[in-house]
C-alpha cells in the first residue's frame, strides 16, 4: 500500500480475516470495467472505488434526466442533463483522487468490447437491454474474461458471474447457457416499461460489487455456476445450479470476424422486423378508421376509457400476457396497438401480423407515454 | 403434489409466484399442463429448474418435487 493514508483509510476491511494488505494491494492492482453508469452501474462504481480498487472503466452513453434520480443514487438535481459518465468520473475522483477513472461517453458497440475487454481483469454487465447483454457476454467468452452479470425486473433481480475460471477446470457456464437465443426487446419489460424500485437495483448493483471484490481478492467461492434470484417483497433468495446447454455453443459467434458481423440490435429489435409505426398526430388523424387495442395488463394506468370515449374512439382492452396460439377473434381489419412506451406493442404487432396477414397494423409510437406527452390523456 | 414456483414476468401471466399441482410424469407434460393453464406462457421465455437445478431437456418428476420457471431479467 503505497499512499500514506493507506491503512486508516482501509483499515475495516484490512482487519477482516482472510482479508488483509495482501487483499487490499490486489484490489489496487485490479483493473475493472464496467458497462452502463445507472440503476446497477451506480452502486457498483461507487463500492469498487470506496473498496480500493484502483482502475475502473465506465461507459455509459446516457445523460442524467430526473426519472434516474430515485435509483441512480451517485446523481443529483443539479446533474441533470449532464453525461453520467463525466458525472461519475468527477464524483469518483472526489471519493479517491488516486484511483483511475477511464470514461466512454459514447455506444459500446463491438470493437470496443474487443479492444478493451482484454485490458480489463473484471467486466461487469450494468446495461439495461438484451442487445448489449448478448454482446457482452459473447465478447467476454471470447476474450476470456470472468463477467459478472446482473439484471431486475420490477421487485426481482437476478446475479451471476459468468466466464470464470473454477476450481474443477475449466470456465463456469454463460448468459447463452440459460438463454441461447436472445429475447426480443419488448418481450421482457425493462425498468421504464415495468418499473423498479429504486433500492433494488441498489442491493443487485451491491451484490456485484461484492462478486467483483471476491474476484479480484481471491475471498470466498465467487457465484459461478449458479443463478442468484432476489425477491424484494419478500426479501427471498433463490439460488438455481446451472449447467452447460447444449445450444449455447451453437447460437454464439465463435470467432471474432462472426462476433463483429452479428448485429445484436437487429437480433433483439422487432422495430426492424418490418413492423409499421404509427405517430400520434398521424394516429390522431386517423383514429376513426382504427380500432385501439390496449396490450397493456389490467394494473397499468392511466386507462384509455375515458379517453377513447372523448376522442370517439374504438377501443378494446387485450393484454399481451393473454396473447397465444390462439389469438383472439378480432372483427376489425385495422388495428393500433398501444402499450406504455411502444415496445410491447411492438411485438404484439408482430404476432399478430405473423398469425394474421389480412390485418393491417401498426404500433403506436411512444405508446401511453407519448398520449400524455401531447395531452390525449 | 409438485410445487412449481414463477419468476419475473411470468408472474403477471399466473397471477401468482407458486402454486401446487399434481404429479406429472416428466418436465415436458408439467410445461405442457402449465401453458395449457396459462396460455401467456406459449409466447414467453423462461429456462426451468427442478429441484434448484438447471436442466435443459425433459427429465422425470418425483411427488415432491419444486419446478421453477425462470425468465431472463433486462433492466439495470
Amino acid at each position: 500500500m503505497e499512499a500514506p493514508y493507506a491503512y486508516d483509510r482501509y483499515q475495516r476491511q484490512l482487519i477482516l480475516k482472510g482479508f488483509g494488505v495482501e487483499a487490499q494491494d490486489k484490489l489496487r492492482r485490479g483493473r475493472v470495467l464496467v458497462i452502463g453508469a445507472g440503476g446497477l452501474g451506480c452502486p457498483i462504481i461507487q463500492y469498487l472505488v470506496a473498496a480500493g480498487v484502483g482502475h475502473i472503466g465506465v461507459a455509459d452513453p446516457d445523460k442524467v434526466s430526473v426519472s434516474n434520480l430515485h435509483r441512480q443514487i451517485l446523481f443529483g438535481a443539479d446533474d441533470i442533463g449532464a453525461w453520467k459518465a463525466d458525472v461519475v468520473r468527477q464524483k469518483m475522483q472526489r471519493l479517491d483522487p488516486d484511483a483511475q477513472i477511464i470514461i466512454w461517453k459514447e455506444q459500446w458497440m463491438h470493437p470496443h468490447c474487443l479492444e478493451f475487454f482484454p485490458q480489463y481483469d473484471v467486466v461487469v454487465d450494468a446495461t439495461d437491454n438484451f442487445a448489449s447483454r448478448y454482446m457482452i457476454n459473447d465478447a467476454a467468452v471470447l476474450t476470456g474474461k470472468p463477467l459478472v452479470f446482473g439484471a431486475v425486473s420490477q421487485y426481482e433481480g437476478q446475479v451471476a458471474v459468468f466466464n470464470c475460471p473454477i476450481a474443477e477446470g475449466g470456465r463456469s457456464v454463460h448468459y447463452r447457457d440459460l438463454f441461447p437465443d436472445p429475447p426480443q426487446d419488448g418481450e421482457v419489460l425493462n425498468c421504464s416499461e415495468g418499473g423498479v424500485l429504486g433500492v433494488l437495483p441498489g442491493i443487485i448493483g451491491c451484490l456485484q460489487a461484492a462478486e467483483v471484490i471476491k474476484l479480484l481478492t481471491g475471498i470466498g467461492t465467487p457465484l459461478a455456476n449458479q443463478l442468484l434470484t432476489y425477491q424484494l417483497l419478500t426479501q427471498s433468495f433463490f439460488t438455481l445450479q446451472l449447467s452447460a446447454h447444449p445450444m449455447a455453443g451453437q447460437q454464439m459467434p465463435g470467432s471474432a470476424e462472426a462476433f463483429l458481423a452479428t448485429d445484436y440490435v437487429a437480433l433483439c429489435d422487432i422495430a426492424r422486423q418490418g413492423i409499421r409505426e404509427m405517430t400520434v398526430e398521424e394516429w390522431r388523424e386517423r383514429r376513426r378508421s382504427f380500432l385501439l387495442v390496449d396490450v397493456r395488463e389490467p394494473h397499468e394506468q392511466p386507462r384509455l376509457g375515458g379517453m377513447c370515449s372523448a376522442w370517439s374512439v374504438e377501443c378494446e382492452e387485450l393484454p399481451l400476457s393473454s396473447f397465444s396460439d390462439q389469438l383472439p377473434l378480432l372483427a376489425h381489419r385495422d388495428l393500433v396497438l398501444v402499450c406504455k412506451a411502444g415496445r410491447r406493442s411492438l411485438l404484439a404487432a408482430s404476432i399478430i401480423a405473423n398469425k394474421r396477414p389480412d390485418i393491417h397494423v401498426f404500433s403506436l409510437k411512444g405508446g401511453v407515454d407519448a398520449l400524455i406527452e401531447s395531452q390525449m390523456v | 403434489m409438485i410445487e412449481v414456483l414463477f419468476f419475473g414476468q411470468l408472474t403477471d401471466i399466473t397471477r401468482t409466484s407458486s402454486l401446487a399441482c399434481e404429479a406429472f410424469a416428466d418436465t415436458d407434460s408439467l410445461i405442457g399442463h402449465m401453458k395449457e393453464r396459462f396460455p401467456g406462457l406459449r409466447s414467453a421465455m423462461f429456462m426451468v429448474a427442478v429441484d434448484n437445478t438447471m436442466i435443459t431437456s425433459s427429465i422425470p418428476l418425483k411427488p415432491g418435487s419444486r419446478i421453477a420457471l425462470m425468465p431472463p431479467f433486462s433492466g439495470g
